[in-house]
């Protein structure tokens, strides 16, 4: 993508500022609204800071939606042997608890920062389609009412687990996957459309003089997300939409007897679902390659490379995907293929690592919540991500496979990975969207509540897993008790620290420390020239924007 | 057109191509399997024996399982489960359907075969899984399979085996399945 100069903006977005005509250049102190109010004022938004905050709530209130379902598993898990719930229930918590944490809590939650950061970031006054901004998160919440709904009907909910492999989510599925799929499907919409309006905004509002070249790392990593996106959300639509004719229409697509390939759902299933994964990783790389350098007063070690290593880990997702399907009766080439580009991934990320560590590297560092998330999040991950170059040897993968060890392999990059970013996203951005500093004492006890919580729980699952515990299983052998007891009490204080993370928000919003326009000493982008809280509106007149040298 | 019109068409133009890509998948997912031979489907149709020498240097364990598939109280065996063969000679083995129910139907077996990379040396000259089957209540049918392994299998395949499961054909869509077009794939 060749620079381009980025066209000079029309200082009003209509939708805000049509009727009445009144615009005021620049920023005004207090956030002005027209339009209306109550609950119609959230409801018909189009400002992108409003949008942002609605996005944010929805995925924390999906994220303890989630974690319940996963305390639920848990605590049948705390002693071998059936005690509180039933097997169809417990497949019914594993199911929901992925789908809600993946589709409702981890990517919205990246797209309201998205939202609201990246206009700001780019020197952009709101993003490039406000209206379809507003309906592609309301699209959310009916989705999720929709795929909750399925709990309560007869059959129960979806229970075939988060990656819905045919038969089981076809042939033996129960009625309420059709509810399921059209859940997906808004879903899958609303990521389509919130993925549109980003790349729009990224390439056609940038402020001028800011090259693709200049953009921060977070903005860069969410537009390759946001092409993954789009690449790889309608594969989701075509094989749910498949799943829904072999369910209602009676085609075959996955149905051995009619001629079609149960093991063909896996393969379109993966191509989706590698790119997703990295889909929600590549966003929390940006957001901490923003915050190393502002806590450690540096600027970013190799910010090209960061780039670079960026896409082709972009690039390589789409060509890994049969690792998840070592033991499926793939032929030795392909184990041997995409055993090797699997672990060809370790390099770019590996790069992404060093550059983080060599910009901490003769810093002056200083340890507020935020950084402290993003330095679990460096060395955690980078565990997460040890554990999948062992999965990604595919003899060992045989032994490996469906055991607890994938499940704390992907809850480490998930947990401590993505949703330690967006925490960490929060803290460091929570004094420009309220104008106060978070509570820095109840930040700590988050932070390292959180910690130990998360090791406490997904360390074990290593050790439980390599021993041969499979997973979504209600019971268990004997011998895995004291791990599995280890991990229901560390999943407890993961889950009950969380209210710290509530209780820090709600009091942030309504008083603290006042912070100034530049909130964090060491910090460098262009939503620190803007004033703490940030204005409703912002750059109504694009800024002029100087790259830094060397 | 603005830069931003621009772009959201680029954007729709391929989100549209891929999901015209997921479903085009299915047919490529066929065909590549077909080609590579890597996911133990054979070819459903007659095929003509290669008139090859016999290679006597090698002998091929070739193994047959039978399984039934859901919804058919039917039951297929195989009479000898094991044959060694040397690769250029066509064997013959022997199969009987029987139909435990109380009302007559129709029924398939779907081949498949392991390892998959043998599935491009496996000739089928007659083969009761051509078609489809049809019963009546208690009756027992007896089909061949002619096969050959031909000489240019791999050196390292010492064993086949081909599996065989049963399944239920519906007696309403059976014009369309006889000229083998189910959507989502080939009989």
């Amino acid at each position: 993508m060749a620079p381009k100069l980025p066209p000079q903006q029309p200082l009003q977005t209509p939708a805000e500022q049509g009727n009445d005509g009144a615009a005021t250049a620049g920023h005004v102190n207090e956030g002005y609204h027209h339009g209306p109010s109550g609950l119609m004022r959230w409801l018909l938004t189009t400002n992108h800071k409003e949008i942002g905050t609605l996005y944010l709530i929805f995925s924390l209130s999906m994220f303890f939606i989630g974690g319940i379902f996963a305390l639920v598993v848990r605590a049948e898990l705390f002693q071998p042997g059936l005690q509180l719930v039933q097997p169809e229930f417990f497949n019914q918590m594993t199911t929901m608890h992925g789908l809600i944490m993946v589709f409702g809590a981890v990517m919205p939650g990246f797209v309201g920062l998205a939202n609201w950061m990246i206009p700001l970031q780019v020197g952009a006054p709101d993003m490039a389609l406000p209206r379809l901004n507003n309906f592609s998160f309301w699209l959310l919440p009916v989705a999720f009412t929709l795929l909750l709904s399925t709990l309560l009907m007869p059959g129960g909910g979806p229970n075939f687990g988060w990656t819905f492999y045919a038969p089981l989510s076809t042939t033996y599925a129960p009625p309420s996957t059709t509810f399921f799929i059209l859940s997906l499907h808004i879903a899958g919409i609303s990521s389509i459309l919130g993925a549109i309006n980003i790349i729009a905004t990224i390439l056609n509002m940038r402020a001028p003089g800011m090259r693709m070249m200049d953009m921060p790392l977070f903005v860069w990593t969410w537009l390759i997300t946001a092409f993954l996106l789009i690449a790889v959300m309608p594969v989701l639509a075509g094989v749910i939409t498949m799943m829904l004719m072999d369910i209602n229409f009676g085609t075959s697509f996955f149905n051995a007897a009619g001629g079609g390939d149960p093991v063909m759902f896996q393969h379109i299933f993966w191509f989706f679902g590698h790119p997703e994964v990295y889909i929600m990783i590549l966003p929390a790389f940006g957001i901490v390659s923003a915050i190393i350098p502002t806590f450690a007063r540096k600027r970013l070690f190799g910010y090209a490379s960061m780039v670079y290593a960026t896409s082709s880990i972009a690039i390589l997702s789409f060509l890994v995907w049969a690792h998840h399907m070592f033991a499926v009766g793939l032929p030795l080439v392909a184990e041997l293929f995409f055993m090797y580009t699997t672990m060809l991934i370790a390099v770019p990320t590996g790069v992404k690592v060093f550059n983080w560590i060599a910009t901490l590297f003769q810093g002056s560092i200083s340890f507020e919540t935020p950084m402290l998330f993003a330095l679990a999040f460096v060395v955690l991950f980078t565990i997460g991500g040890f554990s999948g170059l062992m999965l990604a040897i595919a003899p060992a993968d045989f032994q490996y496979h469906d055991t607890y060890f994938v499940v704390a392999h992907f809850h480490y990059v998930l947990v401590p990975g993505a949703v330690f970013a967006i925490m960490a996203a929060v803290y460091y951005w929570l004094p420009k969207w309220t104008g106060h500093y978070p509570n820095e004492r109840l930040g700590r006890w988050h932070f390292w509540t959180s910690v130990i919580g998360v090791n406490l729980t997904f360390f074990p699952m290593h050790f439980s897993g390599l021993a041969g515990m499979p997973r979504r299983i209600p019971d268990y052998a004997l011998q895995f008790a004291d791990f599995n007891m280890a991990s229901s009490i560390g999943a407890l204080l993961f889950g009950t620290s969380q209210l710290l993370f509530v209780l820090m928000i709600i009091k942030c919003v309504r008083g603290g420390e006042k912070a100034p326009a530049k909130a964090w000493e060491g910090a460098e982008d262009l939503e620190w020239t803007v004033p703490s809280p940030a204005p409703l509106h912002t750059f109504d007149t694009p800024p002029q924007f100087h790259h830094r040298e060397g | 057109m603005t830069g931003v019109q621009r772009t959201v068409t680029r954007t729709v133009v391929v989100l549209l191509a891929m999901f015209v890509f997921a479903f085009a998948l299915v047919p490529l997912y066929d065909v590549f399997c077909r080609i590579t031979g890597i996911n133990g489907k054979v070819e459903n149709t007659a095929q003509a024996m290669v008139r090859d020498s016999i290679d006597e240097s090698r002998v091929i364990t070739v193994q047959f399982v039978t399984r039934a598939g859901a919804g058919l109280p039917w039951k297929l065996e195989v009479l000898n489960r094991q044959v060694r063969v040397h690769p250029g000679a066509a064997t013959e083995v022997h199969f009987a359907f029987t139909n435990h129910g109380s009302t007559a139907g129709w029924g398939r077996a779907v081949p498949s075969v392991s390892p998959s990379e043998a599935s491009l040396y496996m000739r089928k000259i007659t083969c009761f899984c051509f078609q489809e089957q049809r019963l009546a209540a208690g009756e027992r049918l007896e089909a061949p399979l002619v096969f050959q392994l031909t000489r240019d299998l791999p050196d390292d395949i010492k064993t086949v085996t081909l599996v065989y499961t049963l399944y239920p054909v519906d007696d309403k869509p059976l014009a369309t399945k006889a000229t083998s077009v189910v959507p989502g794939g080939e009989t």
